[in-house]
């Protein structure tokens, strides 16, 4: 901490009056955007849990689901994320240097990297949504969907033009929406279930053949009406991670307009380094996300 | 010797017009004001019209269960939707409204910078979101609770209403069918959690980087450990709720599924995530209280605290601690009995660092100085009821017993004992000990004492007859039961009448001190944390130069001086050989 007495006099215009000193302040300024971050760890957290839950339960649901992601437009994305993280870094550099036009070109080109990466996205969201594999009730795979009314629509972008029926057995689901699928209760009696988790019966493995590609018909019965589950939860995942990213241009938009007005400067770039603190986790939650999504095997 | 050393650090005694109350005037000067000072009586104000109107429901409640059958309306369907949808309100309320928020909101703001001889939080335009944020959740939210109870009761349909009857709980597979408001009051609930995550922040970040010269982390005044405590829950648990609130909206939304198991998901997740928050928000709930309390027992037995670091520690263990006991909520929901056992285990080991605190306050107060003010009776009643709730826990905490005390009124009672008879003491105890600093007025002693006494006997009648209803098997969270409960529900109702009396007792006796109370002394109590050494009220910026920080607990630096009924510092250095004496010679850093 720093020493008490700083004088109230030749005080920058920056320091807050409960401050004692700038980098007092700047320090806290840190600390709280760190604090905060855990928090938006913890929040994905609750996703990745989910995440793990179901993967480790159903991974043959994974492993079908995610043939239907692009890898592709995925791992470009990844690139044009670190690359935005690259820009930032540099422009949190250019302010600490004050290089006023460094600083302005890097925030720009971060921003557009972000832009550049919800157009991406876009791409693979609207694919999704005219395949039919979109989020809800709107996913083919839903059981509410196994009244036949919405045909899963045959694309040449599915993988070798894989045509799932509709889930079996979700008839019965969607006429008694809340009732357990009747072959079986989904909550076992606690001495025969595994730690933790509601128990489910163990899906028996894929033939070894079907690793390469798996279509529905290879799936259990009891597994085809819970794939919509992958796309639930790849679509929870990757939008608020997508909300991220947008709150992220909007930040830095915001800075991209002080900056220009040359608010920062070597004396002062607290924000810029704490925006940069926040777009740097939206990057590692991506860089976690694309494998865990993408890159199933 | 007389008071013209009466004040120290902020220097002279209170102008009229310096204080933090006077010093800017206008509703604008309220509603956009960045003192902390300031935001914490504007969260009172609200935060105490929660608790009002989750008193008023659970009165309503008790009401209704007076007798067997339909009490309040007279059509058996209308009562129970109308009991289903007020035990909703009155659980939502006060947790998510009042518990949660209470202590750290009020009295965290008002205090938590004067303890640290800081000017304000570190992130003063923060906590002012924080507050609107709070405002904005919490009306949202009662507006969809409080619009649910009308609309049963008078049969109309009100614009944005719907009401919530799945409790305060949000258990699937229910919360994702019933017709009632679950979405808005799911959004309300999140933006009140985000609230609270900004307020953890700000406070973790003020105790990290605004202690003064000379506080060390063990010179901290307990209470802020317990609200260092609290903030670390806060952060680390509420973003959690805050996910799974957003997909309980997504599954009613779009109609997910990853918690309801006709569509392949799996509803005791739900449970998990729920608990994983829930579980220690309870904690958020209990650890500034335990924090008030350690203030109080060690001021008004005029005695160094017993066991500082073992009290201090403690809270942080409960903090960690409180992360890793979830699954005891879940013993009956299907979950592997492996996990029990650990879950169990772990339940029990939260235990010792609460008995911990509780010795240390019982030894505190062995052979100390025991001046009976009203808010040591709060403390006393705390120490109780705490016990009687904890030791109740050890039988929830148990596998065995639990799976016959779930879901009955022994439950309701156990977390009434803690939440209410624990945090609602110490807060009310920490609301009197504080009153004379926020607002430079003394309330009635008098008063005081017996509302604290009303109060202590109308918590025992409403709720000690509980456990004995649960035991015998009692349902929680029904509006009607079997004749063989009546008279247990009718104990519990007159107790909850002569609770209310009490509570009205206390607000009015408040209110009666702003009007009528004497002016306080900066220092009533003897007091020697840092809040102590400025006027009450505090002038705007609480502190005109850095503060010095010896002993938070040294209490031989005060002595009552009749004439301004108050304490006054003693000149000199009356503590020889003390610990951490202050003259003018460095302390520590």
């Amino acid at each position: 901490m720093t020493t008490g007495g700083a004088s109230e006099t030749g005080r920058p215009p920056h320091l807050a009056h409960h401050f004692e000193s700038s980098s007092q302040q700047v320090e806290t300024g840190k600390l709280g955007m760190w604090i905060f971050l855990s928090t938006e760890i913890l929040m994905f957290g609750g996703l990745f849990c989910a995440y793990s839950v179901y993967r480790a339960n159903h991974p043959d649901i994974f492993f079908y689901g995610h043939q239907y992601l692009d890898t592709m437009l995925g791992a470009v994305n990844t690139v044009v994320l670190i690359a935005s993280s690259l820009t930032m870094a540099w422009a949190v550099r250019c302010a600490q240097l004050g290089k006023q036009r460094g600083l302005v070109g890097f925030l720009a080109l971060t921003l557009v990297g972000g832009a550049g990466f919800m157009g991406i996205k876009a791409v693979e969201y609207t694919h999704k949504w005219h395949t039919g594999k979109w989020v809800g009730t709107a996913n083919m795979y839903h059981p509410a969907k196994a009244d036949g009314s919405m045909a899963p629509p045959k694309t040449e972008a599915d993988p070798a033009g894989a045509e799932p029926a509709g889930p079996p057995s979700g008839a019965e689901a969607a006429s008694q929406p809340f009732a357990p699928p009747p072959d079986r209760s989904q909550v076992l009696m606690p001495s025969t279930g595994p730690s933790g988790m509601v128990a489910l019966e163990p899906s028996p493995a894929l033939e070894p053949k079907a690793a390469e590609h798996v279509e529905l018909e290879d799936l259990p019965p009891a597994e085809r009406e819970r794939v919509h589950i992958f796309f639930q939860i790849y679509f929870m995942m990757t939008g608020l991670h997508g909300l991220h990213v947008l709150i992220g241009m909007g930040l830095l938009a915001w800075l991209l307009v002080r900056a220009a007005r040359g608010v920062f400067g070597p004396r002062y770039y607290a924000p810029v380094d704490c925006v940069g603190l926040y777009w740097h986790l939206v990057d590692l939650i991506w860089i976690f996300l694309f494998p865990l999504l993408y890159l199933i095997h | 010797m007389s008071t013209g050393t009466t004040t120290t650090g902020a220097g002279a005694t209170t102008g009229a017009n310096d204080n933090y109350l006077t010093c800017d005037r206008g509703i604008r000067s309220w509603l956009l004001t960045l003192d902390h000072k300031r935001i914490g009586l504007m969260y009172m104000v609200v935060i105490l019209a929660s608790f009002f109107l989750g008193g008023l429901f659970a009165v309503l409640l008790r009401t209704e269960l007076i007798n067997p059958g339909p009490t309040l309306l007279a059509e058996e369907e209308r009562a129970w939707d109308f009991y289903n949808h007020m035990f909703t309100l009155h659980g939502a309320v006060m947790v998510f409204m009042f518990i949660i928020p209470g202590i750290p909101a009020i009295l965290g703001n008002f205090v938590l910078p004067l303890m640290l001889g800081a000017r304000d939080v570190a992130f003063p335009r923060l906590n002012l979101m924080s507050f609107y944020l709070w405002l904005i959740g919490g009306a949202f939210f009662v507006w969809v609770l409080l619009s649910g109870v009308i609309e049963v009761w008078l049969g109309i349909d009100l614009p944005g209403g719907g009401g919530l009857d799945t409790g305060w709980t949000f258990y699937t597979p229910y919360s994702t069918t019933t017709s009632s408001a679950v979405v808005p009051a799911l959004l309300g609930a999140f933006t009140l959690g985000f609230s609270s995550i900004l307020t953890g922040v700000n406070f973790i970040a003020s105790i990290h980087m605004l202690r003064p010269e000379g506080m060390r982390w063990f010179r901290m005044p307990l209470m802020l450990w317990a609200l260092y405590g609290t903030s670390v829950i806060q952060v680390l648990a509420t973003p959690v709720l805050g996910i799974t609130l957003l997909l309980l909206v997504a599954e009613r939304v779009l109609g997910v599924g990853i918690f309801d198991p006709s569509l392949g998901g799996d509803p005791v997740l739900f449970q998990h995530f729920f608990w994983f928050y829930s579980h220690p928000a309870v904690y958020i709930m209990i650890l500034p209280a335990m924090g008030i309390i350690s203030e109080l027992i060690s001021v008004f037995s005029r005695k160094h605290i017993f066991g500082y670091k073992f009290i201090a520690f403690s809270s942080i263990a409960i903090a960690l601690l409180g992360f890793l006991v979830w699954g005891h909520h879940m013993f009956t929901s299907g979950q592997s009995a492996l996990a029990n056992a650990i879950f169990s285990l772990l339940t029990f080991s939260v235990s010792i660092p609460s008995a911990i605190k509780v010795f240390n306050w019982l030894a505190t107060l062995y052979r100390g100085s025991i001046w009976l003010a009203t808010p040591l009776l709060y403390a006393l009643g705390f120490i109780l009821l705490f016990a009687l709730g904890g030791l109740t826990g050890l039988f929830l905490g148990a596998l065995a017993t639990d799976i016959h005390f779930h879901d009955t009124y022994f439950i309701v009672a156990h977390f009434h004992y803690v939440m209410m008879g624990s945090t609602l003491f110490a807060f009310i105890g920490g609301m009197y000990y504080w009153w004379p600093k926020m607002f430079g007025k003394m309330y009635s002693e008098l008063w005081g004492r017996i509302s604290a006494v009303v109060v202590f006997i109308g918590f025992n009648l409403t709720f000690f007859v509980q456990f004995v209803a649960g035991s015998q098997g009692m349902p929680r969270r029904y509006a009607n039961y079997a004749d063989a409960y009546t008279v247990y529900h009718q104990i519990s109702t007159i107790g909850s009448y002569v609770l209310a009396v009490g509570l009205v007792m206390v607000g009015f006796n408040w209110l009666h001190a702003l009007v009528r109370g004497r002016t306080a002394p900066a220092n009533p109590w003897g007091g020697n944390t840092l809040e102590w050494h400025c006027p009450s009220p505090p002038p705007h910026h609480n502190f005109s130069r850095p503060q010095r920080v010896g002993d938070p607990y040294e209490f031989r630096r005060w002595r009552f001086d009749p004439e301004i009924d108050g304490y006054v510092r003693v000149e000199g250095d009356p503590v020889a050989p003390a610990p951490e004496p202050a003259p003018a010679g460095t302390t520590d850093s």
